[in-house]
């Protein structure tokens, strides 16, 4: 056994799960376990008590409401990424669910679980930044949403409290028209990005990007998104050139770390290329608004 | 270190009922292996990395060190142990035979799992497929060209019905 010694309580309601949290000092939810198990085998995680959540098939689902897709914290990788709505309303995290972990990995992860975990290399934290996604979260005093934009404190933390459980995450529907991309460079099919970009913009009458959103991860302590360039690319048609001055322009904005698998400078050149690559793409996909 | 709860268990493995009563911090790699005497799921890295302890649980292939023992209670847990016999392998196990797709073993029960589970449910029409479907398992001998050759040749033999999906499944069936 390699986790230190801790009690379970596996809950059969959200209520149920919601008192255990409140109740009980240094508790820990487990859903699919395939980011807690490794913290636990590693001992950098040592609870008192494991509240087990994966009982609770109410917060499996993914859903159409109100222009909007709600897909439950319990939602396993397997599903959003075999999922017709995901692949119909959200297509840019139907490409980038390609790139999540691996086939074993898939069938037991959740969704909920990568948001509360938060590595800043993984796919969902950095979609729900692009995608401007809302969080939902309960504890036994009530609900509150957190725009994805809040939710991330840093590495491996969020602003989640320890009696809350992250619930749902409703993502707004991408338009038609929206000219959308998604790529990413890993050392293994599967393995944590080294880096990866997601662009989402529009294309006006006068073919010039409007509504752009740019979000990148494996290149900072959070998953980011890239305001400050968003803001240089507004109003002007695309041309390569662009692209190429919009990556020059990321060694000012990153600060990505040195690490066993990549070198800043690496990370950064990286980020560069995927960029332009995901400007070009989404430019090509983007159709003029009428 | 405080005395903890142990908890109850009951599971299918292999088409039998355990009932137990466990630690809860207890693997279900450990499980397998030490408590029900299964050793054909290998642990190797124990965190997730290297797929070697990949079993099916309820029919979907699993990291058996990325889950809690306790966490199985209720589901169905099929091991390498429940495809051929040593004496009576299976199309899969035969076909890593004559493809040369294993040399050590260690990585072995892992891919074979997996691999399972592939054939049951993905169409593996490319290599690209196969190979991306496999990448969560890592193998240090064969550089995997055995392995791939292995299932690409009992996809084409599923999609031809030279074999059935029932003989490429675990044989033991549940017995509920």
């Amino acid at each position: 056994m390699k986790p230190v010694p801790f009690n379970y309580l596996c809950a059969y309601s959200l209520e149920e799960a919601l008192h255990h949290l409140g109740s009980n000092e240094n508790a820990k939810v487990i859903a699919g376990g395939q980011s807690l198990m490794p913290m636990l085998n590693f001992r950098v995680v040592q609870p008192s008590l494991l509240v087990d959540i994966s009982k609770l098939v109410e917060l499996d689902y993914i859903k159409e409401v109100n222009g909007r897709i709600d897909i439950g914290a319990l939602t396993r990788h397997t599903t959003v990424g075999s999922s017709e709505l995901v692949e119909k309303y959200l297509p840019v995290m139907h490409e980038a669910l390609k790139h999540v972990a691996h086939l074993a990995i898939r069938n037991k992860g959740t969704i909920g679980g990568s948001l509360s975990h938060a590595d800043p290399a993984a796919e969902y934290p950095m979609l729900s930044l692009l995608l401007d996604a809302d969080i939902y979260c309960e504890s036994s005093l009530g609900e509150r949403v957190i725009p994805a934009a809040q939710f991330f404190a840093g590495s491996l933390s969020t602003v989640l409290n320890e009696d809350e459980i992250l619930t749902k995450i409703s993502f707004p529907k991408m338009t038609g028209n929206t000219g959308w991309a998604f790529e990413e460079f890993a050392q293994r099919d599967g393995d944590f990005a080294l880096a990866a970009v997601g662009v989402l913009l529009s294309k006006d009458s006068e073919d010039r990007i409007q509504n752009i959103k740019l979000a990148a991860m494996g290149v900072g302590e959070t998953p980011l998104r890239l305001t400050g360039i968003e803001a240089s690319l507004v109003d002007k048609p695309y041309t390569d050139d662009l692209g190429v001055a919009a990556a020059q322009s990321l060694a000012s904005t990153l600060t990505p770390n040195t690490d066993l698998h990549a070198s800043a400078n690496y990370r950064l050149h990286l980020a560069g290329e995927l960029l332009k690559k995901t400007l070009r793409l989404a430019w090509n996909r983007a159709s003029a608004e009428k | 270190m405080s005395e903890m709860k142990k908890v109850s268990l009951w599971v299918v493995v292999n088409g039998v009922v355990h009932e137990d009563l466990v630690d809860p911090r207890l693997l279900l790699s450990d499980y397998l292996r030490v408590n029900l005497g299964l050793t054909g799921t290998h642990v190797g890295c124990e965190h997730g990395v290297c797929g070697s302890c990949t079993v099916l649980v309820d029919g979907a292939s699993t990291r058996s060190c990325l889950m809690l023992a306790i966490q199985a209670n209720g589901l169905e847990i099929h091991t390498v142990e429940s495809l051929g016999s040593p004496d009576q392998l299976n199309p899969l196990q035969k076909a890593f035979n004559e493809h040369h797709g294993l040399q050590c073993g260690f990585c072995t029960p892992g891919m074979l799992m997996t691999a399972t589970e592939m054939l049951q449910k993905y169409p593996l029409k490319t290599d690209t497929e196969i190979r991306e479907l496999l990448s969560g398992n890592l193998c240090r001998c064969t550089g995997y060209q055995g392995i791939v050759d292995a299932v690409r040749e009992c996809a084409h033999k599923r999609d031809t019905g030279e074999i059935t999906i029932q003989d490429i499944s675990p044989r033991i069936e549940s017995s509920l």
